[in-house]
């Protein structure tokens, strides 16, 4: 029992072992210990999904896991995709489409439809707002994302 | 622009989101900086409250490496400011102090500043201070603030009212009391706030050797931060600099000065270490300048054939216990009675304005100031005064637009219209929303117990406000932008603006102007700004004004360098400038098209072999300008919204279903950023319309601060957004932009309104309450039964 | 917004994680999917002195189905409960509400034991649990026992579990011959706390209903077994008049409590319009 603990993790494919003060979540770690600051803080209390990241193969909320709880886990973030080429089609497609502006959600929405792509098929504009329904992006009125969405699926699952 | 271009008018996806979507941007707490102190700051519990007594001993104990400063210690390096307007002498305000100095007057203000070597630990001993208080009675609702008894937001004040002003043109009262239908209403639009998702940011630096000042911060106006940071910490403005990294949203909230980045400055200056200040979310809703806030009763009086014959707006417009300093704080309930009315024929009005205190967050500039509620009021008018009179809500407006041959004039409510081209839009809206089968739907639904309702609502955007305002007001605020461009040895161009980018794409905008100016292509144009100590000086990023002012200064800036280039190239080809032109990315012969040389051997020979030149030329391959708006006081921008949506009668949801936006901002640069701007704005004008809302107790706690409880618009409950375009170029410039980004803020809210009252007419309910809530639909529809 | 100091400990037994809540009761709080109590670290409302991370303990994960009955163990998440094909085919009430459980971000993470434990009014598993009829298991060092769900919520995020006690499981009566679910809530926007809503649990034959339980939530302080609708329609054939009695039996068994986010009368006046909603679309159902 103790307010430091040793964690060993992968993040983005490397091993990092860290000693982390036990009430620092998973985000300030990425950002502060890591310097992976592609993942942002929004709001700290799980609602905007800014901090979203992939933990076990499954996007989470940064901000409401500890990163100690992260030890032994599997973490990516918006970097790790990037270099992966995983979400390239869909980072283009956000690009030709300018579904960003400010770009602060923009990773987060991109773990998230990245999730949203494993299922592996083209979904409703209606779905994919579902979807995205935990991701608060105050840009760009969420239009052109659900098309950026719509055409990374069509371009993977056809149709 | 003298040159048909390729590049302006062209869909093109910009450089900074590939950079962003990789998830490398930078912004202001993603930087770092050796020898970073921590800063969080203890507030007020109350709305009101005086401070009796502040220990810092307990913060100290429980976090050795804290120090605590209170408003006494700050003011000693700051001391306080006070909002005012020189041409508007009897504006009443209090003096406010950077950190609060014996009173609190919201809660939510920083009483504190708390700093150590984390944010936790400076929250750890932010903690622990000790503030003994002694609450006042507090001013909370809005309504009641002007009565005899309200409780003072400010007790030396005594009383609430800070400013009155009445607009008057014609004789309203005799046009309204001659009028065959008269209508009214007593509207309310809540307070909210802009809710950027990055929360504001600062990291004051104070290098106590060059008596410098370096602040990174995300902010709109740096060059506003300099001023301010100049004259109340007292450095010469020169060693004040000002850095705007990436900025996540802004929407007017980051516009303005508050306390707390004037606070870590002057901590960085009293420790002569760099100081980091990022609000957390539950800071951000009881610190961010908070807007609207207005209570209006508005009535309009029409003939028998449905023309206008008068207009009378009285509105209530709150201030918080402080309006945003260095800036004119009226301008939210100004353009409640400068705007309202504005796009239709009238010559008979009154707009009445009354702003009062309240003990709550301080009031500034959201996303299109006031605009909204004009359009609001104006548009729900007009739609009870169509159905008074028995005439379509679209014909209803065809009739009363001004017309082409009224124009140039100035609205009764003092706003300047050159040429508008609202019939135009308005017909293409319909065109888009196939109106006319909409409404047979909705006919046809309604029978089978379904309510539909369509809203069609006409806006003006007022945009790129000029030195009119700001001038006389004796605000420390430029209208100008500036730019430089300079030609690169390989040919490629930088362009350095005072334009600052915080998403919408100005800089990619400026990069296709450069472009086509100089015959090159945007890849080849890099654009950069945020440095107040590095590019020209300008104003910011607020009005929808990065392209109609720093575009135009930057379109300026490149055809001063372009006509370097040619010269150059006459020079060095001993041909006529006059007959040579840009194109291709290389000089070439006007007559002929013909290549004569590439601009990277313009670049080559005129950075580095000076020495083949003629005698006496002088390269000059960089080109500073800058442009004030002259022509005009702003850029009137205009268009029509429509809004289609389900009520369910029995619980009161509102079901989004489509919204439709015509839109003219003149020449537009690039119409991806433009759509995208009309979209993001059409959904926060839709979260004012059903969403958002500072809610407050009684005693001014507000009592959902958080991001659970202030409902902003998620994807789930939005429509698709439909953008048309109608292109009227702003005269008196050379490019002819307009803003684009107020619109959809503007006109949604009146859209959506209207379509909901639309949908629940038939049951005799009407609602004029922003937001609309589920319960403020089910109250009326009961009222309605009753 | 960081959260305080506290200390951290991972048991890997469920034997060590009742040790840990014997030892250190109320300074201590049980750490599963952290999507409620994460915020309240992070908003400094609560400051336990240790949390106990039980995420590695084997015996509280899984869902499974043995003689009629669905086990859920603590620690399923609610994704898991969302994919399950056992809480599709036995549960179809629950499976109905986990679409509008939050988001994805927060199922992947979120357990259904943390959901049932931490007892927001306004949460839908809780109200499941209670039409349902669920069972739930608490463990301390002091034994076992068995809690009624109608029994188990006590009022503002207040249960019958003891200082010292976990919540390992629940056990659901699976789906029977002739029973049919429905499952309705009324929310500002997808995937918030509703400010109404309505579990729908009952016996069809035709449009007789029977065995007819209504569990609300949303409205009051805990979630709350309908029982005066309930009763109005038992055995009746559903119909205008019998949906009537319902909504006005509900007036008497609920007393919503107002916020800002709607008033009592508007609580009640959704769960009387869901209530007869879902019953209809029960009935319409078959």
């Amino acid at each position: 029992m103790q307010e430091f603990a040793d964690i060993a993790l992968t993040v983005n494919g490397d091993a990092v072992a860290r000693r982390v003060e036990t009430r620092q979540h998973l985000v300030d770690f990425l950002r502060i210990e890591l310097g992976l600051t592609g993942s942002h803080l929004g709001c700290e209390h799980g609602v905007c999904g800014a901090c979203t990241v992939r933990v076990d193969g499954a996007v989470v909320r940064g901000c409401l896991m500890l990163a100690v709880q992260a030890d032994g886990a599997d973490v990516w973030t918006v970097e790790g995709l990037s270099d992966t080429g995983e979400i390239a089609d869909l980072q283009q497609a956000f690009i030709e489409r300018n579904a960003l502006q400010c770009g602060y959600c923009t990773p987060g929405m991109l773990l998230t439809a990245a999730e949203m792509l494993e299922a592996g098929r083209r979904m409703t504009r209606a779905e994919i707002r579902a979807f995205l329904s935990g991701n608060f992006c105050r840009c760009t009125g969420y239009h052109a994302i659900v098309d950026a969405i719509e055409t990374a699926m069509q371009g993977r699952f056809g149709g | 622009m003298a040159d048909p271009s390729p590049s302006v008018g062209r869909p093109l996806p910009r450089s900074a989101a590939r950079r962003l979507a990789f998830g490398r941007g930078r912004y202001a707490d993603d930087l770092r900086f050796p020898g970073l102190l921590h800063l969080a700051f203890v507030r007020s519990p109350h709305a009101h409250a005086r401070i009796v007594r502040i220990d810092p001993a307990p913060a100290i104990a429980a976090v050795p490496n804290a120090r605590v400063f209170t408003g006494a210690d700050i003011a000693r390096v700051c001391g306080p400011w006070q909002a005012s307007v020189d041409n508007l002498p009897t504006l009443v305000s209090p003096p406010q102090h950077i950190v609060a100095v014996d009173r609190a007057a919201w809660q939510g203000e920083p009483v504190a500043a708390v700093v150590a070597a984390s944010r936790a630990e400076a929250e750890d001993a932010a903690a622990e201070v000790v503030v003994e208080w002694e609450p006042l009675p507090a001013a909370a609702i809005r309504d009641r603030t002007l009565d005899a008894d309200a409780a003072p937001a400010h007790p030396e004040l005594g009383g609430n009212l800070s400013y009155a002003t009445l607009i008057r043109a014609g004789d309203p009262d005799a046009a309204l009391a001659e009028a065959a239908h008269t209508v009214e209403g007593r509207f309310s639009f809540a307070r909210h706030t802009g809710v950027p998702l990055e929360p504001r940011a600062v990291i004051a630096d104070y290098d106590p050797g060059e008596g410098t000042l370096t602040v990174h911060g995300s902010h709109q106006a740096p060059w506003h931060q300099q001023d301010t940071l100049s004259r109340h910490l007292g450095i010469p403005e020169h060693l004040v600099r000002v850095v705007t990294p990436d900025i996540g949203g802004g929407f007017g909230i980051k516009l303005h000065i508050y306390g707390e980045e004037i606070a870590v400055s002057a901590v960085s200056r009293l420790l002569g270490r760099p100081v980091k200040y990022v609000a957390d979310r539950m800071e951000s809703f009881v610190s961010d300048v908070q807007a609207r806030d207005q209570s209006v009763s508005a009535r309009m009086g029409v003939d028998e054939d449905g023309g206008i014959r008068g207009l009378a707006v009285d509105a209530l417009s709150s201030f918080g216990a402080y309006a945003a300093y260095g800036r004119p704080p009226v301008n939210e309930g100004m353009m409640t009675i400068m705007m309202t009315g504005g796009p239709y024929a009238n010559g008979h009005y009154e707009g009445r304005l009354r702003i009062a205190f309240q003990n709550k967050p301080p009031s500034g500039m959201y996303r299109a100031v006031g605009q909204p509620i004009a359009c609001a009021v104006t548009e729900q008018l007009v739609d009870w005064a169509a159905d008074a009179a028995g005439i379509d809500p679209v014909d209803m407006r065809r009739r009363n637009y001004w017309t082409d041959e009224a124009c140039p004039l100035t609205t009764p409510g003092g706003i300047g219209i050159r040429r508008l081209s609202l019939g135009r839009c308005l017909d293409r809206l319909v065109a888009m929303m196939d109106y006319g089968a909409l409404r047979a739907e909705q006919a046809a639904l309604r029978r089978n117990g379904v309510h539909r309702g369509i809203g069609v609502a006409t806006f003006l955007e007022m945009t790129s406000i000029g030195p009119e305002r700001y001038g006389p007001a004796g605000a420390h605020v430029s209208t100008q932008d500036g730019a430089t461009v300079r030609l690169e040895p390989s040919g490629a161009v930088r362009c350095v603006t005072s334009v600052v980018e915080i998403g919408q794409g100005t800089h990619a905008a400026l990069a296709q102007i450069v472009a086509d100016c100089l015959g090159t292509a945007p890849q080849h144009v890099a654009v950069v700004g945020g440095d107040t100590a590095l590019t020209p000086y300008g104003g910011g990023a607020w009005a929808s004004r990065g392209l109609t002012i720093g575009g135009e200064a930057a379109w300026r800036a490149a055809q001063g360098l372009r006509q370097n280039i040619l010269e150059l190239a006459g020079s060095i080809l001993q041909a006529d400038p006059a007959g040579l032109d840009l194109a291709g990315g290389a000089v070439c012969d006007r007559a002929t098209r013909e290549a004569r040389i590439t601009l990277a051997e313009i670049g080559r020979i005129g950075h580095f072999r000076h020495d083949t030149l003629p005698p006496g030329v002088q390269p000059e391959l960089a080109v500073t300008r800058h442009y004030v708006p002259d022509a005009v006081p702003f850029a009137l921008a205009n268009g029509v919204q429509g809004s289609s949506l389900e009520v369910d009668t029995e619980t009161g949801e509102v079901r989004l279903l489509d919204h439709w936006v015509v839109e003219d901002c003149g020449r537009i640069v690039n119409p991806l950023l433009v759509e995208e701007q009309i979209r993001g704005g059409v959904v926060q004008g839709i979260g004012g319309a059903l969403f958002e809302e500072c809610c407050y107790d009684g005693e001014g706690q507000m009592l959902n601060a958080s991001f659970a409880d202030y409902l902003v618009p998620m994807a789930a409950e939005m429509p698709d957004i439909h953008v048309g375009h109608v292109e009227t170029p702003l005269e008196g410039t050379a490019l002819g932009a307009k803003g684009a980004g107020e619109a959809g803020t503007v006109g949604a809210p009146a859209a959506v309104l209207l379509a909901v009252n639309d949908a629940i007419r038939p049951l005799g309910a009407q609602v004029s309450s922003l937001p609309v809530t589920p319960e403020s639909v089910l109250t009326a529809i009961a009222a309605a039964r009753a | 917004m960081k959260a305080p100091r506290f200390s951290y400990v991972r048991p890997e037994s469920l034997g060590s994680a009742l040790e840990l809540l014997a030892e250190h009761g109320d300074e201590a709080r049980i750490l599963a999917g952290v999507q409620s109590l994460m915020p309240t670290l992070n908003m400094r409302l609560s400051e336990p002195r240790l949390l106990i991370d039980i995420n590695r303990i084997d015996a509280l994960k899984g869902i499974s189905f043995e003689d009629g009955t669905v086990r859920i163990g603590a620690l399923a998440r609610h994704a898991e409960l969302l994919a399950s094909p056992l809480v599709a085919e036995h549960l179809p009430l629950i499976a109905a509400a986990m679409p509008h459980v939050a988001h994805v971000a927060v199922r992947n993470r979120g357990t259904f034991g943390g959901s049932i434990a931490l007892a927001d009014p306004a949460a839908e598993l809780p109200a499941c649990a209670v039409a349902l009829d669920a069972t739930f298991v608490l463990a301390s060092l002091r034994g076992r026992r068995t809690v009624p769900a109608r029994s188990f919520f006590h009022g503002l995020y207040e249960t019958a579990l003891a200082e010292d006690e976990l919540l390992v499981e629940a056990r659901i009566p699976a789906l029977a011959a002739g029973y049919r679910s429905s499952f309705l809530e009324f929310a500002r926007r997808h995937g918030d706390f509703a400010l109404a809503g309505v579990c729908c649990h009952a016996h069809v034959d035709g449009a007789v209903l029977s065995d007819v339980r209504l569990a609300c939530f949303g409205s009051e302080d805990r979630p709350l077994f309908a029982g005066a609708a309930s009763a109005a329609a038992e055995g009746r054939a559903w119909s205008g008049d019998v949906k009537q009695a319902v909504k006005a039996a509900l007036g008497g068994d609920l007393d919503p409590i107002g916020s800002f986010h709607a008033s009592a009368a508007t609580r009640l006046h959704l769960a009387q319009v869901l209530t007869g909603r879902a019953l209809d679309r029960m009935v319409r159902a078959g």
